[in-house]
């Protein structure tokens, strides 16, 4: 096992190691016939990973009482921002090539379009907002407040998961049934906690 | 050649090679090993060049093998060239049914032999905004209908993929569609001189990813419409359910399918598509550029309703 001083950048390291493969592929010209698209592919689908690991921190400290899942919850969340952003690039950049008027076309008129830039935009803030300097600075409630967001990002990113897709697939519904899991711990917990008197 | 802008789109290896650039991008191109399609056996006597070929440049074999959508072996365009090799071919009996003069059953070996094979080189535009330029190799399904005889209630042919359970990990997985897979076309489209029936591309026998052995191939409509692996070509008198028509009640993919840029998929537009190997999205014309062989037989109808 990893000391508990090394998880976090051991984490940060492994993070990382999508991002090698995915560049080893690209320089050995092994991202098959439709290049652009398999990397425009696979930096959301490792956005959307990282972003449901992130989610899954919490759930994990309630059901199984650890603690250290929550070292790695900012970390996670942290890296969903920093592989959107590297998706969106791509999208813009190499997909669209800067052609502002069809990317504007694009978000307005494709609606698994319009929810990956929402979800893009929800986590935002959460990426912002993830430092401890702005969990005082918001104080602790509000703060928790805001990034409950991330629930309704990884709902809206899950969607845009789903909807490339001409149809359900095995892939999607893996995905898609975790993420109800992980919101049906929750509830749990939280109907459970209303019941007890004492804490409010 | 056609002199398409094509200093404007730069080409797949470039745009990687650009990247690369550099003493590790020498290195890695290096070690870059071509990956090995399966090539079939070679056809014999292959009539070359027809009227209806394109000039633009045909994507490569390795790319025409390597991303297919293929339900039956998996979703991903990568599963069929992964999983298709456990398809059995051998022996590969067509049932031909239905509203002609003598149905019967045909074996593959038989039916290759009646009618001379021809190169077609034609654009292939998938329903997903990408395409490519295929060198198929087959005859029109015409000269086969002619064989047929259909009867004067013949108004549409159906056709069906074959189903190996046992082989087909798309089948007994979760994909999303029914099967068997479904496809049909109008009797005039179906004797539309474009529409072929390929045994082959690049001069050698298909690979089991692309449809062995028989295949539809209607270069003026999405690329689903080019059903393969056909066991079943049946004429009737009413337009058949079809795969895609079906799914999510009929409202994203039509009978027709007509490659149209103005009409778009419900989540994603149909103007533009990139050409396989191509950096920068092209333009999709109407038909597929087929217009001037196709469109007749549209002639007054709404192409926005039958889509
Ligand atoms: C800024 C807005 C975004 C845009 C414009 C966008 C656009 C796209 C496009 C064009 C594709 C590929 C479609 C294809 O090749 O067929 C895609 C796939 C995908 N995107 Fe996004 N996206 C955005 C944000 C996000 C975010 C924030 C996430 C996740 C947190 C995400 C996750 C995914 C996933 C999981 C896929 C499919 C990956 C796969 O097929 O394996 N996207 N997106």
């Amino acid at each position: 096992m990893v000391s508990r001083k090394a998880l976090v950048p051991a984490a940060f390291v492994a993070c990382l190691l999508p991002l090698a493969w995915l560049g080893g592929r690209y320089l050995r010209d092994d991202l098959g016939a439709n290049p652009i698209s398999e990397l425009e592919n696979r930096l959301g689908f490792y956005a959307l990973s990282m972003l449901l690991l992130s989610l899954a921190c919490t759930p994990a400290q309630l059901v199984f009482k650890w603690k250290w899942p929550l070292l790695l919850r900012k970390l996670f969340g942290d890296y969903a921002f920093f592989y959107a952003c590297l998706h969106l690039s791509t999208y813009v950049g190499i997909d669209q090539f800067f052609d502002w008027r069809e990317i504007g076309k694009d978000v307005v008129k494709r609606k698994f379009i319009t929810v990956g830039m929402a979800t893009w935009v929800l986590l935002l803030p959460l990426a912002v907002t993830s430092t401890q300097g702005w969990q005082k600075r918001l104080g602790f409630r509000k703060w928790k407040r805001l990034h409950r967001l991330t629930y309704v990002a990884g709902v809206t990113a899950l969607v845009h998961f789903i909807w490339r897709f001409k149809t359900l697939n095995t892939q999607t519904s893996i995905y898609a049934s975790i993420l109800v899991l992980l919101l049906t711990v929750r509830i749990v917990f939280w109907l459970r906690r209303r019941k007890e008197p004492n804490r409010k | 050649m056609k002199i398409t802008p094509k200093d404007l789109y730069l080409q797949r290896r470039r745009f990687l090679q650009l990247g690369a650039a550099g003493a590790v991008g020498l290195l890695a191109r290096g070690a870059a090993a071509a990956k090995g399609a399966v090539h079939g056996e070679k056809l014999a006597g292959v009539k070359p060049m027809s009227k209806f070929d394109t000039t633009e440049k045909k994507t490569p074999f390795e790319d025409i093998t390597s991303y297919n959508n293929f339900y039956e072996f998996g979703t991903d365009k990568e599963d069929p060239a992964a999983n298709a090799h456990k398809l059995v071919t051998k022996p590969w009996v067509i049932s031909v049914e239905g509203e002609v003069k003598k149905p019967r059953k045909y074996d593959f070996d038989e039916l290759v032999k009646m009618f001379p094979i021809e190169e077609r080189v034609y654009r292939m535009r998938c329903v997903e905004a990408w395409s490519m330029v295929i060198p198929w190799d087959g005859f029109p399904l015409a000269d086969l209908i002619r064989k047929l005889e259909p009867t004067s209630r013949a108004k549409y042919v159906a056709f069906e993929t074959v189903v190996q359970p046992e082989n087909m990990p798309g089948v007994k997985g979760f994909s999303g569609i029914g099967f068997p897979y479904l496809e049909g076309l109008r009797l005039d489209e179906a004797m539309n001189p474009l529409t072929l029936l390929a045994t082959g591309l690049y001069g050698e026998a298909l690979p089991k990813q692309d449809g062995a052995p028989l295949r539809l191939v209607t270069p003026w409509k999405y690329g689903f419409k080019g059903i393969k692996s056909i066991v079943k070509i049946k004429f009737q008198e009413t337009q058949p359910a079809t795969t895609w028509s079906q799914y999510g009640g009929g409202t994203e993919y039509g009978f027709y399918a007509n490659v149209n840029p103005d009409v778009d998929h419900p989540r994603w537009s149909q103007g533009r598509e990139r050409r396989i190997g191509e950096f920068l999205k092209r333009k999709t014309l109407p038909f597929n550029g087929y217009g001037d062989q196709v469109a007749s037989m549209y002639a007054g109808m709404d192409l926005k309703k039958f889509f």
